[in-house]
């Protein structure tokens, strides 16, 4: 048995140490808005924060977790009161929507870290992030407006 | 097809309310095989809209939302003619049912770009007529004439303001009779329909809750992986599994028609044990197939078969014009085959329960699905359900059944509720591509550069042949001639003809279908010819379409010209503009991009899109920069090759997909 520290709660998971974390997360805990894209770490569909960090699940093995806390857009708030999240909103981002928490993960840790992120900070933060429908004009203007709702300035 | 409809019919919901369907007669559909035909059954195939006796609404969506919007845009008709905000409605996809069959394409299928041009008249007139028969029932109840009465947001209204809300009258409104001549809102009394408003699963997507099928779960259910022939077409020879089955979490191993599924208690330990599997393929057909052989064979039909080639038009006679015309110019066009690269892996969801098949499933064709399941399980399709998730990305991928099959054989093998799900891998190497096409296009320029004869040739498979062979049978594959048969620039002489050359392998079709490749090609001619004639592109364009001057067509040019600052790019960069007509919507655009070491990089792309009546223009606005994105990245990446029967391209690093910072 493995202790996680997800969403504020630790949880005894029983899988294999080598098991990705997006697995455990999916089927072992049945936390299912983080996606399954493509299990290569190429498009963003699984990302998590680890200790507040924007990291690819499906490429973290549930060994590396250790005691860090975990986040998933389940945890991200409980009522979809995040900035991130009241921008997406706003905005009206997603289309399929497949990408979206994955999107919002690493917006949120954009955001966090950056309180009037730049088009250039946008796009080092959130080309990993693939997109098939292409909102990325929406997720551009969102960001922007989700620093603005966490700045206080909206 | 008649002109009339035949509006039906009400039958009892469940615990009372309304629910309303209607009939368009020249459909297929079977006398005495639809719930249609039996009022009286409780069956929801048939409906499109519920009204509770608790006063909720509840719109069925005959379309997937694969994210184009169309819960949204749908439900809002049903709404303005019910006079709700539209975000008082419920909604849930529709089962599969006869009298879901699209009218434009004559099955039940999401694509085509068709579900608002087809939903149009029949929703507004659905729930038109939905609200005429509370007023009726509020009438009889008031004894009043319903001439004085009034919807209003969720309730019918009187003079002297007493209300009756729709759930307290959707019992007595299904019991009356159809009414006669019920005519939906005229646009000026919208007050929904045309104005932007926020999608109804936004909320669902910036939480994680909106279920795709990857998502599905159910008690005592196993994850299935498969192994499928990497040639494509290949098939199972034989296999050892004996180390697969001693690997964690591994309960059984199923041979199906497509390959071998591992069923385990996790996916992750599916996959794994799957990737253990000792197979030995026999490759079929396919072994010694790659790009080279099928480009190869698209030039060899058009140089040889080209006198079997079908003329989609033929105005004045091209041939003639093009033999003695002084100042020819000719080109080639090669498409690639593509993926469609839905982010969310093809999959599907099985469970058994009695002698019905369930399938939870994200697809663009419900009955399809429900007859690849009954044929897999060798029962009637009356024994199979499809529950339509929501779809993680279709672009036509999901028109297609193949993932469906082996998660019935699966499940019915386990006796257990199995998930399959496919690798990113699994789904790049095994598509239906967008078949690759070879364009011939000549014309005969006259000395001012006007046009004497414009001649395209197109070459390559008809997917319409395989996927609705019964549409083709008198007529040329009508997707194979889209934005090339309705050619709109000035010319006596115009000649399209289609050659059909099929490569061996599954194709299919590709969000925009033939507009991407034929609006390539015959749009990057128009920039030879411009050349050649010493114009340019966007003058010489403006210049043949003096006939279509006061055209859709002309129209969107100019504006997408001016819009662009054609002609004004700064230095080093470079704008190309293109025109189209596809799906009764026009758009032309203008790209500006620069050269970087021979790589591209674009930096904006502009344009005029005439859509006419739009339901929501911000799903539009979000649709065509979506098509745009899409478009980009085909251009710029875009490219399937296959090596002896196998598809090079595995996952995202080598079937590239436009990121944010391109």
């Amino acid at each position: 048995m493995i202790t996680l520290h997800v969403n504020g709660k630790a949880i005894e998971v029983d899988a294999a140490p080598d098991t990705p974390l997006l697995w455990v997360l999916r089927d072992t805990l049945g936390l299912q808005g983080t996606k399954f894209g493509c299990g290569a770490g190429l498009c963003g569909a699984c990302t998590v924060h680890v200790a507040g960090a924007p990291v690819r699940s499906c490429q973290t093995p549930l060994s590396a977790i250790g005691d860090y806390p975990v986040t998933t857009i389940e945890g991200l708030s409980a009522d979809s009161s995040h900035p991130v999240q009241r921008a997406w909103l706003e905005i009206d981002v997603p289309q399929c929507g497949y990408c979206q928490s994955g999107q919002i993960m690493s917006a949120a840790a954009l955001v966090a870290s950056n309180k009037a992120p730049t088009d250039a900070d946008i796009d080092n933060a959130m080309s990993g992030n693939l997109c098939r429908c292409g909102t990325y004009d929406r997720i551009r203007a969102a960001i922007k407006r989700a620093a603005q709702l966490a700045g206080g300035s909206a | 097809m008649s002109t009339r409809r035949e509006f039906l019919k009400t039958s009892a919901a469940a615990g009372g309310g309304l629910m309303i369907a209607l009939q368009i007669p020249g459909c297929a559909q079977k006398p005495g095989e639809s719930a249609l035909a039996n009022p009286s059954a409780p069956v929801q195939a048939g409906a499109w809209l519920r009204i509770g006796t608790d006063g909720s609404i509840t719109f069925l969506s005959d379309k997937s939302e694969m994210g184009q919007g169309v819960y949204t845009s749908l439900t809002t008709l049903v709404a303005e003619e019910l006079d709700v905000p539209v975000e008082s409605l419920r909604f849930e996809a529709a089962p599969p049912g006869d009298v879901y069959v699209n009218t434009l394409l004559g099955a039940q299928v999401t694509g085509g770009s068709t579900s608002v041009r087809e939903g149009w008249e029949k929703l507004r007139r659905t729930a038109a007529e939905a609200r005429a028969r509370l007023v009726q029932a509020a009438a009889q109840h008031w004894g009043v004439d319903a001439a004085q009465l009034r919807a209003d947001n969720g309730a019918i209204v009187r003079g002297d303001g007493s209300r009756l809300t729709y759930g307290q009258l959707a019992t007595a409104a299904a019991a009356l009779p159809a009414p006669a001549n019920v005519t939906p809102k005229s646009a000026s009394a919208f007050s929904q329909v045309g104005k932007p408003r926020r999608r109804l699963d936004t909320p669902l997507k910036v939480n994680g809750t909106a279920a795709y099928g990857i998502d599905q779960r159910f008690p005592n259910m196993l994850f299935g992986a498969l192994a499928q022939s990497p040639v494509l077409g290949g098939s199972v020879r034989s296999f050892e599994d004996s180390r697969a089955r001693t690997m964690p979490g591994v309960r059984q191993v199923v041979q199906t028609k497509s390959g071998i599924v591992v069923l385990a208690d996790s996916w992750w330990q599916a996959r794994q044990a799957r990737d253990a599997l000792e197979i030995q393929w026999d490759p079929g057909p396919n072994a010694t197939l790659s790009n080279k052989t099928i480009s190869a064979g698209l030039a060899e039909a058009l140089e040889k078969r080209s006198a079997e080639a079908k003329v989609a038009r033929n105005d004045g006679d091209a041939d003639a014009a093009l033999a003695g015309a002084p100042r020819k110019v000719e080109a080639i066009y090669e498409l690639p085959l593509l993926a469609h690269a839905t982010l969310e892996p093809q999959n599907c969801t099985v469970v058994l329960e009695g002698d019905e098949i369930h399938l939870h499933v994200p697809t663009q064709v419900q009955q399809l699905a429900q007859a690849a399941a009954a044929q897999a399980a060798g029962v009637p399709v009356e024994k199979v359900f499809v529950h339509t998730t929501y779809l993680g990305g279709g672009f036509g991928r999901r028109l297609e059944v193949d993932f469906v099959p082996a998660a019935v054989e699966a499940a019915r093998a386990a006796n257990r509720p199995v998930k399959l799900l496919w690798t990113r891998e699994d789904d790049t190497t095994h598509d239906y591509y967008r078949p690759p096409y070879r364009h011939r296009c000549t014309a005969a320029l006259k000395p001012d550069g006007a046009l004497a004869a414009w001649k395209l040739e197109i070459c390559g498979p008809s997917v319409t042949s395989r996927w609705a062979p019964a549409a083709v049978a008198n007529q040329i594959d009508p997707f194979v001639l889209e934005a090339a048969a309705n050619y709109p620039y000035d010319a006596d002489n115009v000649r399209v003809s289609f050659l059909q050359h099929e490569i061996g392998i599954n194709v299919g079709y590709l969000r925009s279908v033939s507009h991407a490749t034929n609006c390539f090609a015959a749009e990057s001619f128009m920039d030879e010819l411009a050349y050649a004639a010493g114009k340019d592109p966007y003058e010489f364009r403006r210049g043949l379409l003096e006939r279509q001057k006061e055209s859709r067509w002309r129209a969107v040019l100019e504006r997408a010209a001016a819009r662009a600052r054609w002609g004004k790019a700064e230095s080093g960069r470079f704008q190309g503009i293109a025109l189209m007509e596809g799906y009764g919507s026009f758009l032309a655009l203008v790209a500006e991009i620069s050269l970087d070491g021979g790589k591209v990089r674009t930096h904006r792309i502009s344009g005029a899109v005439d859509v006419g009546r739009m339901v929501n223009p911000s799903i539009v606005d979000a649709q065509i920069r979506s098509g745009i994105i899409f478009g980009l990245s085909a251009a710029l990446w875009g490219d399937i090759t296959i090596e002896n029967g196998v598809v090079q391209q595995k996952t995202f690093d080598t079937y590239r997909l436009v990121r944010m910072n391109e």
